[in-house]
């Protein structure tokens, strides 16, 4: 051994670099291939230039499409050489070189000889190969030597083709589901590896057929299964067999659990530790069903290997997250990970202390993270840093010491995201925690005097403008504001002038020296500081401390309620088609949402009838806007309120395709019924619809529109008009009848005959109901917007949804019921969780904004309480939308 | 639902790398298309270098995260050997697998575990690689059971003396192999 050790030294003196492969060029290498075509093969001159060769691709060197051609066939040539050596690297050649289907066929008979070889090597690799590269009609010849060598002795050979069989399920299933038999037994088998892949192939083939996978594992389970990666694998089918079956609700038992516990106790580490993952990522997993699992995670948290600590911190965290108190046992061994040499585990560790940590050890734990964060990398610092925030709402208390943290860090180096982090958490907590508010305005204060984030900076700004104002003393945020007016680049000046305003609007006392600062700005060098000024300085009253007149202050800063993308609509129609008038900001519609028309895709397809869709619509309400004032019947009915989405009234694939679209008015409704004629040797004249209003008593018919002429696959629209009590959400039933002058057409010509024959056609009821007359607008700050409103309106009470499939499903009943906006995502209920708040807001018909805060609770026989508690700007609103729940 | 598909399937290894003190590449193999292109392959490779340069995983297996990815390590002399799953893969099947091609590099290159060695013995580098995984599958994590069936280098029955040339120069791999075995 000594020898050739002293030998190399020398060698590496004289040259450091040596590398076999020094100057290696394509070329030369493929000049170098020829050797394959001696007649007299030197094998080992071979085998060196093929591991040239894949030593260029290894290198990310690519072949054109001859060369690899060339190469691919004088390997083929090394075919006639017995050296095992230099077949494994042909082998490895072709697979690199994954030749095309014409140069498959060249190598087949050869792979198929070595298939049936003595040489169990020759084998397993030749059946590799040959599935790598063959196709499905190939595949059928060799089926038979595949099943053989599945049950084959050898297991080398018989893993070989379970795995190539694995790959193979993916492009011709149905030729390896044939192989099931075989598979079977080849799970039996006693060498550890074939096991583990015949089960892998085994459950890949039965994976749709749940009654046959809970067979395999209840077979298997009983049974040895030795290998510990097919342990693993039994674990994971496992763990999907209990996931499909459920609880057994009358001992409380899950199937299978013995089974997952047993495993915690196998001595492969691998298998502990899939056990431990499988228990803890039960659905519903109860604190007795956890425990076992977390005490041998607990053990590795102390193991003297980085990965095993890693894969059970890793673990613990998500624990932590839906069952902290489970975890908290572990809170000694983790604390000691935190000065862990491995980054990721150290993070890891803290950020699951920060979930389960208790308010006492708070102070603890951040002066072990202080020093913690300094030698970390940003992405470690931002999980760090959302960790603090929720655990500072959770231990409102403990903001100061938290507080500070987040300022201190603020102070540090970092890049745009850790910072951004850092400053959304200190909003969050200013907003949520109401004595942290002064404290942590003045570090955002501080933090806007350096930073270098123009992102940051406005946002920063903006939020002083509304928070500052409302703290004991708002003067002394101004100097920090009016320090960015004068040292910062354009985009954070302006919105440090509109900051100024706002305290200028809130604070009178301090409205005079705001003026003074105000007018400083009319100076500055940028149009848009200018302009805001301008408008600040002529809107907010003439300097002297006097009240700001509160339209001024809700034109100036209130919530924009319209969505940006119908203002922007508006504005471009505006532009389009000026008018005498001034752009009027009421008239952009407020619907949040905008379906496309169900009939935009014919529109100047073909000669369209009366009251065809104008050309292109942006939007959905717009659309009906236009497309009902074009109708002079129904312009004197004002302003449109809402559209509703069209609703079918035939079924899908029918004669006649009809769905309606529900139009509000103040005091009106328009029905606009859809049609599309389907059948092509047919043309409907004079269509109408007949419809029966005696279920709907408040509502009185006004007028129809008869559509003249509705050729086929032409959509196209009749309106009935009805009028109703004004401001009043009446709420009836409809039926309707289509009636129509059919006309047969010639289908070769196009022409429709002269005489036509009266037909009617039975369509489908709907309803009006109340979540018609409730518009769908969002609040951007549900909180705000909330305690806004007079808490006199509020009107509370429960209801009992009875028996419901599941909390989710009843929170979107009660969503569409009330046809409102959700605000703040709360529309997305967690899954397993039994309770959840749902924020709704909408406009009432009238214009009266409501907002709806719904809980809910589920009990174990899923039955569904919920408390609905109402405000709005009008008594009478916030009781309708009781009546509407109550009725619904 | 579809986030438990790729759990109950096989465990699955994206990539295996070997690469030198610099970072460059010595063999690396893909199973997945995570990385189509090679400049994709090369960026992975740089940011997984880079990530774990200043660590030490000289005497333990390390780990870490890097795109949704848990890739576990080992460096010996100049040698980075790496191996890359899913965030949802199993730690411990990966650290297997990576101490299955290690032990099998180590015997291969008879304990020179180093650049120049595994460069001139690169065949034997590719062909372990090659009985290591299949398509992402893992074909055998025993590095004594790689080695010795990459170094099964014998002539099959009846082939001429003048070819066993080659097989001589890998005596030494399998005597080295024995030995441990014995050991």
């Amino acid at each position: 051994m000594a020898q050739p050790l002293v030998k190399k030294d020398d060698d590496r003196d004289d040259e450091a670099d040596y590398s076999p492969f020094l100057g290696i060029e394509k070329g030369a290498v493929l000049q170098e291939a020829r050797v394959f075509n001696d007649p007299q093969l030197d094998a080992r001159r071979c085998s060196q230039v093929i591991t040239k060769l894949l030593y260029l691709l290894n290198q990310g060197e690519t072949f054109t499409k001859a060369e690899a051609t060339g190469v691919f066939f004088a390997v083929t040539k090394l075919f006639q050489s017995r050296d095992i050596g230099l077949r494994r690297m042909v082998y490895l050649m072709i697979k690199e070189i994954s030749p095309s289907a014409d140069e498959v066929i060249i190598v087949t008979s050869s792979l198929m000889k070595d298939m049936n070889s003595r040489t169990d090597m020759y084998r397993a690799n030749a059946i590799r190969v040959l599935c790598r590269i063959t196709d499905g009609t190939l595949l059928t010849q060799i089926e038979r030597y595949l099943k053989q060598a599945i049950v084959d002795k050898n297991p080398v050979v018989a893993s070989a083709a379970l795995v190539s069989g694995i790959h193979l399920l993916q492009t011709n299933p149905e030729i390896v589901k044939r192989w099931s038999n075989e598979v079977q037994e080849a799970v039996q088998s006693k060498a550890a590896l074939v096991q583990f892949h015949a089960l892998g192939l085994l459950h890949q083939i039965r994976q749709n057929d749940r009654l046959a996978v809970s067979k395999l594992v209840t077979s298997l389970t009983k049974g040895a299964v030795r290998s510990p990666l097919a342990q693993c694998l039994l674990i994971r089918y496992t763990s999907q067999v209990i996931r499909e079956s459920g609880v057994n609700n009358q001992t409380g038992d899950r199937p299978f659990y013995d089974y997952l516990e047993n495993c915690l106790r196998h001595k492969a580490e691998m298998v502990i530790f899939e056990a431990a993952r499988a228990i803890t990522e039960l659905t519903n997993v109860t604190t007795r069903e956890l425990t076992p699992a977390i005490t041998v995670l607990q053990l590795f948290l102390s193991s003297s290997k980085p990965v095993l600590r890693f894969a059970a911190v890793r673990t613990l965290n998500k624990v932590a997250m839906t069952h902290p108190m489970a975890v908290t046992n572990c809170n000694i061994d983790m604390e000691s990970l935190i000065s862990d040499q491995n980054r990721s585990i150290a993070t890891l560790a803290i950020t699951t202390l920060l979930k389960t940590g208790n308010e006492s050890s708070v102070d603890r734990l951040m002066k072990q993270i202080t020093n913690f964060m300094s030698d970390i990398a940003d992405e470690f610092k931002i999980v760090v840093v959302e960790a603090i925030r929720s655990l500072c709402l959770k231990f409102p208390l403990k903001f100061r010491s938290l507080m500070n943290f987040l300022s201190n860090i603020l102070r540090e180096e970092g890049g745009f995201e850790y910072k951004k982090a850092i400053v959304d958490s200190i909003v969050i907590l200013i907003r949520d925690i109401p004595d942290a508010k002064e404290g942590g305005l003045l570090h955002l204060c501080e933090f806007i005097e350096d930073c270098e984030f123009t992102y940051l900076s406005t946002q920063i700004l903006h939020f002083l403008g509304n928070e500052g104002p409302k703290t004991s003393d708002p003067s002394k945020y101004i100097r920090y504001i009016y320090n960015r007016v004068i040292l910062e680049n354009a985009t954070v000046r302006a919105s440090a002038v509109s900051t100024l305003a706002k305290f200028g609007a809130m604070v009178d006392s301090l409205k005079p020296r705001i003026f003074v600062l105000l007018r400083r700005c009319l100076f500055d060098n940028d149009d848009e500081v200018r302009d805001r000024a301008t408008l600040y300085l002529n809107t907010l009253g003439d300097g002297s401390v006097a009240e700001t007149d509160k339209e001024v202050k809700e034109f100036l800063f209130g919530p924009l309620d319209i969505p940006l993308t119908n203002m922007e609509t508006s504005l471009k129609n505006y532009i389009q088609d000026p008018l005498e008038e001034p752009f009027d900001i009421n008239s952009v519609p407020k619907e949040v949402k905008s379906q496309p028309l169900a009939e935009k895709k014919a529109t100047g397809k073909k000669p369209t009838g009366l009251g065809a869709p104008p050309a292109a619509p942006t939007s959905a309400a717009d659309a009906y806007e236009k497309l009902l004032s074009s109708i002079p019947e129904f312009a004197a009915f004002g302003k449109l309120f809402k559209s509703s989405a069209p609703v079918e009234l035939t079924e899908a694939e029918t004669e006649y395709a009809v769905n309606v679209v529900k139009h509000i008015f103040d005091s009106h409704v328009v029905f606009q019924y859809n049609c599309t004629n389907t059948i092509p040797e047919q043309l409907l004249e004079n269509v109408t619809v007949i419809v029966d209003a005696s279920e709907a008593e408040e509502f009185s018919e006004v007028g129809t529109k008869p559509l003249r002429s509705l050729p086929y696959d032409t959509p196209a629209q009749t309106f009935v008009a009805f009028e109703k009590p004004e401001g009043v959400p009446a709420a009836g039933k409809f039926s309707n009848v289509l009636r129509f002058t059919v006309k047969e057409v010639d289908t070769s010509t196009g022409e429709p005959e002269d005489d036509g024959v009266e037909d009617e056609y039975q369509l489908e009821d709907f309803e009006v109901v109340a979540a018609d007359y409730i518009l769908k607008v969002g609040v951007s700050n549900f909180k705000n917007a909330w305690e806004s409103m007079v808490p006199e309106t509020e009107r509370v009470d429960e209801y009992g949804l009875g028996p419901r499939e599941s909390l989710a499903e009843a929170v979107n009943a009660v969503i569409n019921l009330l046809g409102m906006q959700p605000c703040e995502g709360t529309e997305v209920v967690q899954s397993n969780s039994r309770s959840h708040t749902c924020l709704l807001s909408g406009v009432y018909i009238g214009n009266v904004k409501v907002l709806v805060r719904l809980s809910f609770g589920i009990d174990g026989a899923k039955e569904v309480a919920m408390k609905l508690a109402v405000r709005s700007e009008d008594v009478i609103v916030s009781d309708a939308i009781h009546e509407i729940v109550a009725s619904g | 639902m579809a986030t438990f598909l790729s759990r109950e399937a096989c465990p699955t290894i994206k990539n295996i790398l070997l690469l030198d003190s610099e970072g460059k590449r010595v063999a690396v193999k893909y199973y997945s298309d995570d990385w189509p292109t090679n400049t994709a392959k090369l960026a992975f490779e740089k940011s997984v270098f880079t990530k774990t340069q200043k660590t030490n995983a000289r005497t333990e297996a390390e780990i870490t995260m890097l795109e949704n990815n848990i890739i576990v390590y080992k460096f010996v002399q100049d040698l980075h050997f790496f191996v890359t799953g899913g965030d949802d893969e199993n730690e411990l099947i990966l650290a297997t697998v990576l101490q299955g091609f290690f032990d099998a590099v180590t015997l291969l290159l008879r304990n020179n575990v180093e650049q120049r060695e595994a460069l001139e013995n690169l065949d034997l580098i590719l062909l372990c690689l090659d009985e290591i995984v299949d398509g992402g599958i893992v074909l055998e994590t025993d590095g004594n059971v790689i080695a010795g069936k990459v170094a099964t280098h014998s002539i099959d029955d009846g082939a001429p003396l003048s070819e066993q040339t080659i097989s001589q120069a890998l005596a030494t791999a399998r005597e080295h192999l024995t030995r441990s075995l014995l050991r």
